[in-house]
């Protein structure tokens, strides 16, 4: 009897010590895949970030020896003589922001409050889709519309058509992201306002648009920041000028542009000059992010 | 019959298809707290947001039969116009987050583009905010951040921002029930003492509240009015069998 109950105990002590040798085995196979998935996250977040690190290092490197006073005040000089700036196309670059801003901003905000008041309807749905379709439309095809509508029409290269293609490429950034903000915005700060008799516009001016300040400026920085580099849509359109022009109706230089043409001509001078614009591209485009960043976080406000 | 400010008669109420007030009938008078009690779903604060017309935020909403305040018939007046007259206190408190405290309370005027000296917007901030037992507590922070106060302050600025417009009626839906006890008691003091200026119409869950603070009650039931009254008679001796089975937690 007792034999036997020793037996017993034997044979389920030897099972239990199988089970466990088995399941030790597995638990730590689990352990080492729990620990490789946790670290290919991490190995690619750091990959992510020594990339962007690398290439900002690579275009500082490249450009930052031709950035000097010269550069930022002096116009592109003929191959062969040294040195040369691009004034020209900096001015360039900032007159076509700012008309692309003044185009865009306006009709993105509206389209941005029609759609989050207006939330339901079949509009605001083939609204909402035409954005996203316009977002991933590709921009070159957006340069060549605008050649055709603005520039065959005014029969010239011009500021202003490109003025206009990069306000195309700038309105579902800033229409989404005001969308987005307004939705935040809690619907008792709206009832709060009508219940004073405010009316409804002056609601939508001065109560639910201010809530949601710090969100808008982010997205029309982050805009700014993804058209500031966009060369394909000013090809048919700006064009590019080898002189100083701030006349919005003649063909202007940009960075982006700069860039473009010297770094695919064969003198050594203007890649030196292509270098340098590319630095100074990045670092405009980065001071806008950091400002967006800073913005959203620091004016954000809690309901 | 002069003391009516406010007569509701034959009115009813559709969201859609679906009916939310009865032929309610009732008549508020001046300076008294009336307070609107019911189960959930009785249309009590459909009630109030119909008598200042906020309802119309909402879509597919009907009314039938007419609200008078005094005389007008305040579904032919401006709706701007009538929200000026009659004030709105909401269930969370809603203080705008972009402004300080001072142009909280000015808002209405200020959002409505009523021009004002700074003298006389002074005055009126003071005066609502002494009225809404405020003042004490922020008159130095005036240029602070609405939302920096806490909950049953912030509930005492919406009140303010509401007075400051000098309406004939204030509407009080559920004005306490986002509030802890302490605050709440706070509300409810203030609710009484402000009845020399205003007349006001409470909507409230809260049956003892119903019976500290107001002058009347009404009960409200599936969308109808069961009864209407001084709120000790209401209280004591309820005319309805619905409303004493309410009032003794028979349902509800």
């Amino acid at each position: 009897m007792n034999n036997e109950i020793n037996n017993n105990i034997e044979v389920i002590s030897n099972q239990n010590f199988d089970v466990d040798y088995f399941k030790e085995k597995k638990i730590n196979f689990r352990i080492f895949k729990d620990k490789f998935f946790k670290y290919s996250t991490i190995a690619g977040a750091l990959f992510i970030s020594l990339l962007l690190a690398y290439i900002l290092f690579y275009i500082a490197r490249q450009g930052i020896s031709s950035i000097n006073w010269n550069f930022l005040t002096e116009l592109p000089k003929p191959p062969g003589e040294i040195g040369g700036g691009v004034a020209n196309a900096i001015v360039g670059t900032l007159i076509m922001i700012l008309l692309a801003s003044i185009i865009a901003i306006p009709v993105s905000i509206a389209i941005g409050v029609y759609l989050s008041e207006d939330k339901q309807t079949k509009l605001s749905y083939w609204v909402r889709t035409g954005l996203e379709i316009l977002q991933g439309m590709p921009s070159i095809s957006i340069g060549i519309v605008v050649y055709v509508w603005v520039v065959l029409q005014m029969g010239s290269f011009s500021g202003l058509s490109g003025g206009i293609a990069l306000a195309i490429m700038m309105l579902p950034v800033i229409a989404k992201s005001t969308e987005e903000t307004l939705k935040m915005v809690p619907y008792s700060l709206k009832e709060a306002s009508m219940a004073l008799g405010v009316p409804y516009y002056k609601t939508i001016l001065k109560v639910v648009l201010p809530s949601g300040l710090s969100g808008i400026l982010t997205g029309i920085l982050i805009a700014v920041a993804r058209i500031a580099g966009e060369t394909a849509p000013l090809l048919f359109t700006s064009f590019g000028n080898p002189f100083m022009s701030a006349d919005v109706m003649k063909p202007m230089n940009s960075l982006p542009l700069v860039i473009f043409n010297y770094a695919s001509s064969p003198y050594k001078e203007w890649h030196n000059l292509a270098w340098g614009a590319s630095f100074l591209l990045v670092l405009i485009i980065l001071i806008l992010n950091i400002t967006a960043k800073i913005i959203s976080r620091k004016w954000k406000i809690k309901f | 019959m002069e003391n009516q400010v406010l007569n509701i008669e034959n009115f009813s109420f559709y969201y859609g298809d679906s009916q939310a007030l009865k032929d309610i009938n009732l008549s508020i008078n001046k300076n008294r707290v009336t307070a609107i009690m019911g189960p959930s779903g009785c249309g009590k604060t459909t009630l109030i947001r119909a008598i200042n017309r906020m309802h119309e935020l909402t879509e597919n909403t009907r009314t039938e039969g007419s609200i008078k305040l005094y005389d007008e018939n305040i579904y032919e007046l401006d709706p701007i116009i009538v929200r000026r007259r009659i004030g709105m206190v909401f269930q969370k408190p809603n203080p705008f987050p972009t402004m300080n405290i001072y142009d909280n309370v000015i808002a209405g005027y200020n959002l409505n583009g009523i021009k004002l000296k700074k003298s006389e917007k002074d005055i009126i901030v003071e005066e609502s905010l002494r009225k809404s037992a405020l003042w004490g507590e922020v008159k130095d922070n005036l240029y602070k951040k609405g939302t920096f106060l806490s909950g049953g302050q912030q509930q005492r600025l919406c009140i303010a921002r509401a007075l400051a417009m000098k309406p004939e009626i204030l509407l009080l839906d559920e004005p306490t029930s986002a509030l802890d006890p302490k605050a709440t008691a706070h509300i409810e003091e203030l609710i009484s003492e402000l009845k020399n200026y205003v007349t006001m119409l409470i909507v409230t869950h809260n049956m003892g509240q119903a019976a500290r603070i107001s002058n009347d009650a009404v009960f409200l039931y599936l969308g109808e009015l069961i009864e209407h009254g001084k709120t000790k008679k209401l209280f004591t001796t309820p005319q309805d069998k619905r409303t004493e089975e309410y009032l003794t937690g028979k349902f509800g």
